[in-house]
């Protein structure tokens, strides 16, 4: 696991312990990556944020149209894997995850430990003002250094 | 009333000591239908009886005596018994330790076939 934020890495922890998810990308709403777990490529991870972040977009403006309150999470299972991706606010933001499981779990166990990990999240997460938005001038020195972080080179 | 999936489990929860009962997609560890007391959270005990029967499934699938029909999990103030059914559903009771353990599995069994 990598955290770029370290008061995330404990309840992450937990969370894959619990629910033996296979996959976990934990990222703000535009997508940045805050922490990732079993990705071992940077363009998986970034291809995998940024579709997170324009599926749960995506569902939102859908639900908005419809009238209806925002969706609390979206799943696909598959024949030997499921995916769950839910939005939930934390003090100073709003936040993605998107979990792979297989059959070591479930949708069931991933949800339960999912609302956990929200709790956690929101517990652990440092008083301070809201991140800074990143340029478009920053941006690419910003992935960068994210990168670094999750993958360590 | 109670009709359709919640109609079966009404048989289980009359049996005293039962403080609880549910029908448990298997595979998902969603909760299908449920039965509960207070104090019993059904969507935890799906999730991870689910889990449970799975992981147990392994177990006896590995020690050639192919799928449980029956599951026991004794606990320090009850237990937990579970009948897998047709339809990868999965028939769970929550109990006190002083339950009938027997009659509580035939109203188990009789549930899950009722859902087949």
């Amino acid at each position: 696991m990598r955290v770029i934020e370290p008061w995330v890495a404990e309840p992450l922890q937990r969370f894959l312990t619990e629910s033996s998810a296979r996959l976990a990308l934990l990222m703000t709403a535009s997508g940045q990556v805050v922490a990732q777990h079993g990705f071992t490529r940077a363009l998986d991870v970034m291809s995998a944020s940024a579709l997170g972040a324009a599926i749960v977009a995506s569902t939102e403006e859908l639900a908005r149209q419809m009238g209806a309150g925002p969706f609390r999470a979206l799943s696909h299972q598959g024949q030997t894997q499921g995916l769950f991706l839910s939005a939930f606010a934390v003090p100073r933001a709003r936040w993605i995850v998107l979990v792979v499981y297989d059959s070591d779990s479930s949708l069931g166990l991933v949800q339960l430990f999912f609302d956990q990990l929200v709790r956690e999240l929101q517990a652990a997460a440092p008083d301070g003002e809201a991140p800074r938005e990143v340029l478009a001038a920053d941006f690419e020195t910003e992935l960068n250094a994210s990168l670094r972080s999750l993958f360590g080179r | 009333m109670t009709t359709g999936l919640g109609a079966a489990l009404e048989p289980i929860t009359r049996v005293r000591g039962v403080r609880g009962a549910m029908i448990v997609s298997a595979t998902e560890g969603i909760l299908v239908a449920e039965a509960v007391m207070e104090g019993v959270d059904a969507q935890a005990v799906a999730a991870l009886a689910a889990g449970l029967a799975a992981r147990l499934r392994r177990a006896t699938d590995a020690a050639g005596r192919g799928a449980p029909v029956f599951i026991h999990l004794e606990a320090e103030a009850g237990a937990i018994l579970a009948v897998p059914g047709e339809r990868d559903l999965l028939v769970v009771a929550v109990t006190q330790a002083d339950v009938n353990v027997g009659l509580v599995r035939l109203e188990l069994r009789r549930a899950a076939d009722r859902l087949a």
